[in-house]
């Protein structure tokens, strides 16, 4: 395989407007897997993607276990509807989830954005959905940057060789 | 599959510049690598490149997370003292393939 190195990506900012396991971490593993290439990266949160960001929450995220046909059941078979609506399923799903990616050296959210941020990495939450949601800088990790606007976003995203990229 | 002559002795890298036999690897070979990188390696960047090769013979994967949990450096000096792409740096330097590591 050959590869093109005439313009190197130099930054990426990711968006997460999503609140599952999967959808954070996804924004996360992207991010920091930017900033330990020596990219500049910038994350940032936005409607139920705040989740991740809030002190009391981020560490208790679930994935979604009803109307995902590609959730499986140990061993294989595909998991029907009606059983991810049995109470407690969602939650054993969840730890199963976090188990699994904690095997791997995954660490969980919260550390996550501690390694992020150590090695550079920006968060930031929507001033929308904040509003919206009523979530306060006091309600997120102190490891946030700000809340800020969609327009600011984009001068923060701005640069050569950067990419915004929507999770 | 290339060859390159470091501090005097000869070692077989590949084509990115990853040792394929850490075996060769000498403490003046890895300071010869670091000064082309631009860093000079003090008695802290050998702690962590010795438990970058220790882990590395066991056959454990490395992280940045892991380097953390290191006890020797947390990781916001890691970063400052291999900057840029921090483990893919210090894994050239102590003489190991480059981790296949997305964490």
């Amino acid at each position: 395989m050959s590869i093109d190195n005439s313009n190197p990506i130099k930054k990426v900012s990711i968006i997460c407007a999503k609140g599952t396991i999967e959808d954070v971490y996804a924004a996360l593993v992207m991010g920091n897997g930017a900033v330990m290439e020596g990219l500049q990266a910038n994350l940032f949160f936005t409607f139920f993607g705040l989740e991740a960001i809030m002190k009391k929450r981020m560490d208790k995220l679930h994935t979604g276990v009803v109307g995902n046909p590609a959730m499986r059941l140990p061993g294989g078979m595909r998991m029907p509807t009606w059983l991810g609506i049995i109470p407690g399923m969602e939650a054993m799903v969840s730890s199963m989830m976090k188990k699994q990616m904690d095997k791997l050296d995954v660490p969980p959210v919260s550390e996550f954005i501690e390694l992020f941020v150590a090695g550079g990495g920006k968060l930031y939450a929507c001033k929308l959905a904040a509003d919206m949601f009523k979530v306060t800088k006091e309600d997120l990790s102190e490891h946030v940057s700000g809340i800020i606007t969609v327009g600011e976003f984009y001068e923060l995203a701005g640069g050569e060789g950067s990419q915004i990229i929507f999770t | 599959m290339a060859q390159k002559t470091y501090a005097g002795v000869t070692v077989d890298l590949n084509d990115e510049g990853y040792f394929t036999n850490p075996s060769q690897w000498t403490k003046e070979i890895a300071m010869a690598i670091a000064k082309e990188e631009g860093i000079d390696l003090t008695e802290k960047h050998f702690q962590i490149l010795n438990y970058l090769r220790d882990r590395f013979a066991k056959g454990e994967a490395l992280s940045i997370r892991g380097i953390n949990k290191s006890g020797i450096v947390d990781v916001k000096d890691f970063y400052q003292m291999f900057p840029g792409a921090p483990l893919k740096k210090s894994t050239k330097i102590a003489g190991i393939p480059k981790p296949a590591s997305c964490v």
